[in-house]
């Protein structure tokens, strides 16, 4: 455990259960160890079906290796298969050998390269749920903040004024409670909480094992609440379509020099609690130019989630987004059907060519 | 911080290149760390030697090779030198900087005893 600030990975738990990571005998990962809203336990690669079985439909596998099957009770499940291939070319780059010192007997020393990124096996993870996603049309938000910033209080302000627009989920991230996913399911939303325990961001993995909790809509709007950190969820990609930042006007006006990363990876910058300006010291000017210093062009929305302003732009801004990743989905299942279509039509020309027997 | 769970990746890559070598333990590893990534080199040692406890690469030596940051400016329409994110253009003081190098955060190589 990191003595800085306590956090580590590995205790992490989705809905009060834990989440498994084991590592194969090879030491390559193999995600499947879970549990399912029956209480079963997906079991290992060795047992797992080779082939899709009926009412279970598998994604077609990425380069990694990873994708995504649904069991027959709905839910859905991803994994990355294989001896290391979520790090692609960690087998074939395997080369360079040297031994070191052996004229005067010293044993021999290799040196291997691998040249692979630290977060190849996170952004895998994370392109999977990217594609699993989109392919359900499904508009995904990271929202990142400090503690106290007004996430939660925002979350269930959306809840309520998104009503009647497209279905909409959430995944709640915290070290510890199921408070915040009470709060917003009592809002009215699907919501599914991930404990990190130690833990000081999500992952790409933990948000993977949470959407099989999640039986999302096609064409809906997901929003995933980051734990509050304006620094370690900066390096993880989850799958998200943008992160969003909550920046509340309690806090200072120059957090976004302050913690330049998050800001940087954010493509919306949300100043929140605006009610309050006139008893505080925030200059707005200052922290959206701040905040454009390390994302240039980085879009603004001024917001309350107590008073409800600005809530109508930003209500907006999701719209368009859901809207976009619906026209994705349906030209990709056009496309799809014009390309069945195709086969069907070079197929019937085939046939007569085959004699009858 | 979350140089742990960084830590653990590079632990993971390791591990898995050391189990290929026939269990070989690994003497020293070498990390390609950006300026302007997300990790903290000195955090990434101490987070380092915590997880390889007990691993094959217990008490391996860690290089970390630091490569600057740079980024694109678009007024100047050229590359320049960038030593953090929010700093302007050292030449000619605008933000409008697309960052081109310092990023990376890689397992470089590995050396087995």
């Amino acid at each position: 455990m990191c003595t800085t600030c306590g956090c580590g990975n590995g205790d992490a738990l989705i809905e009060g259960k834990t989440v498994g990571r084991e590592a194969g005998q090879d030491g390559a990962p193999q995600e499947h160890s879970h549990h399912h809203d029956d209480g079963s336990t997906a079991g290992s690669q060795a047992d797992a079906p080779q082939q899709a079985q009926p009412g279970q439909y598998r994604r077609a596998a990425d380069a990694s290796g990873a994708h995504w099957h649904r069991h027959s009770d709905g839910t859905w499940h991803s994994h990355i298969h294989g001896g290391g291939s979520a790090h692609g070319e960690q087998a074939s780059v395997i080369a360079g050998a040297r031994t070191a010192g052996d004229a005067q007997g010293i044993a021999a020393s290799r040196i291997v390269q691998i040249e692979q990124d630290i977060l190849a096996k996170n952004d895998a993870l994370a392109a999977v749920n990217r594609r699993f996603l989109g392919d359900h049309g499904v508009f995904a938000l990271n929202l990142v903040s400090s503690p106290g910033s007004g996430k939660t209080t925002l979350l269930v302000r959306t809840i309520r004024d998104w009503a009647g627009r497209t279905p909409l989920a959430v995944i709640e991230g915290d070290q510890r409670t199921s408070r915040d996913a009470d709060r917003v399911r009592a809002a009215g939303a699907l919501a599914v909480q991930i404990n990190t325990a130690k833990g000081c961001h999500l992952d790409a993995q933990m948000v993977a094992h949470a959407l099989t909790h999640l039986k999302l809509s096609d064409d809906s709007l997901l929003l995933i609440e980051n734990v509050g950190n304006l620094v370690c969820p900066a390096a993880f990609d989850l799958g998200e379509a943008h992160k969003v930042a909550i920046l509340s006007v309690t806090e200072g006006d120059d957090k976004p020099l302050k913690y330049p990363d998050m800001f940087h990876a954010a493509d919306l910058l949300l100043i929140n609690k605006i009610d309050l300006l006139p008893h505080v010291e925030f200059d707005v000017a200052a922290a959206i130019e701040y905040a454009r210093r390390v994302r240039p062009g980085l879009e603004v929305l001024l917001v309350s989630a107590q008073t409800g302003a600005g809530v109508a732009e930003w209500l907006a801004w999701l719209e368009r987004g859901v809207s976009v990743a619906r026209e994705r989905r349906q030209s990709s299942v056009e496309a799809l059907r014009r390309r069945v279509a195709e086969l069907e039509d070079e197929l019937a020309r085939r046939e007569p060519t085959v004699a009858p027997a | 911080m979350h140089e742990m769970a960084l830590a653990e990746s590079v632990l993971e890559i390791v591990e898995g290149t050391a189990r290929q070598n026939g269990d070989a333990r690994v003497s020293a590893v070498w990390l390609e760390i950006g300026a302007l990534s997300y990790v903290e080199p000195e955090a990434m040692r101490f987070c380092f030697d915590a997880v390889t406890r007990g691993s094959l690469a217990e008490r391996a030596r860690l290089e970390i090779v630091t490569t600057p940051g740079a980024a694109w400016c678009m007024p100047c329409g050229d590359t320049v030198s960038l030593a953090t994110r929010g700093e302007p253009c050292p030449r000619c003081g605008s933000f409008q900087l697309a960052v081109s190098q310092g990023e990376a955060m890689r397992v470089t190589q590995i050396e087995l005893a």
